[in-house]
């Protein structure tokens, strides 16, 4: 086994990279409050399980992502080949997401889990954006209610949250 | 995504945000949070690696049952390589963002004719 580091420091990334290019540093939120917290209702085994991505993920026939605070959403039917699936973002590399869109869009994964019982079962409508938004207050007053009203109006039990 | 979670758990759905931005998470506070200390662009696995993606998954999932204290973070085993040297990298790194623009940047050609030849996308939502 080589060296051990400790996980790479995001945050200080960004701002030495916006340093370096003559930008303010970006000030990401601080939420020191405790989140919400809302137990399972059942076991994992029986839950529908709803997936929501920020790995700017489209199907083939639908508009791409634009890349300037775009808070717009894209639903996907998880019955979706993953051969259809596209990304579009401008921070990270997409070349693996590209060979397989797996690593940020887990649809094949857990269609397998749901097939296996190991989930009751995944829900049919999975919902991407890109992420990468300037601005907390739209994504706070915009995009998380959008996305929470439409993951109840699905029922689902679990919500599973794969940003990039 | 982190904000997202608090609003959707808030409104009494369970979450669990998957990451591989420890110091971002840990800011933004999200409700239940897996770590996967892997490079950005593969928060759920290495590619064509179904095996993995799977054990990944089901240790995350895992959490659901695990944790009980608002924020917690569990710390998932995976490592990327036997050594930690692409961190080193990932830090050296220069600005590789593509620019800002309000146009659909397609990840090909082909797909910006059948987004049109589609015509109105009922699957997309415009905010």
């Amino acid at each position: 086994m080589g060296t051990r580091r400790a996980p790479v420091d995001h945050i200080v990334r960004t701002r030495d990279l916006y340093s370096r290019l003559g930008h303010e540093p970006y000030r990401w939120v601080r939420n020191v409050d405790p989140p919400a917290w809302t137990r399972p209702a059942k076991p994992l085994a029986e839950c529908r399980v709803g997936l929501v991505a920020s790995g700017g993920v489209y199907r083939t026939g639908q508009v791409a992502f634009h890349h300037r605070d775009d808070v717009s959403l894209r639903i996907i039917d998880t019955g979706v080949p993953a051969a259809e699936l596209r990304t579009s973002h401008f921070a990270y590399d997409q070349t693996d997401a590209r060979i397989d869109p797996n690593v940020v869009f887990p649809v094949d994964t857990l269609r397998a889990l749901a097939r296996d019982g190991v989930i009751g079962e995944l829900s049919r409508r999975a919902y991407t954006f890109m992420g990468g938004i300037y601005s907390a207050r739209r994504v706070r007053e915009t995009l998380a209610p959008e996305l929470s009203r439409r993951l109840a109006a699905d029922q689902v039990d679990l919500a599973l949250l794969v940003p990039v | 995504m982190g904000l997202i979670a608090r609003r959707i758990e808030a409104d009494g759905i369970p979450t669990l945000s998957m990451t591989s931005a420890f110091s971002i998470t840990r800011s933004v506070n999200p409700p239940r949070a897996a770590f996967l200390d892997y490079p950005l662009g593969h928060t759920t696995g290495k590619a064509l690696d179904p095996r993995l993606q799977r054990d990944i998954m089901v240790a995350s999932l895992a959490a659901f049952q695990e944790l009980a204290v608002p924020g917690a973070v569990k710390m998932l085993p995976f490592r990327w390589s036997d050594d930690d040297d692409w961190k080193r990298e990932v830090m050296e790194g220069g600005d590789t963002r593509t620019e800002r623009s309000a146009q659909p940047v397609y990840q090909c050609e082909a797909d910006r004719r059948l987004a049109r030849d589609a015509g109105e996308c009922p699957t997309c939502v415009f905010l």
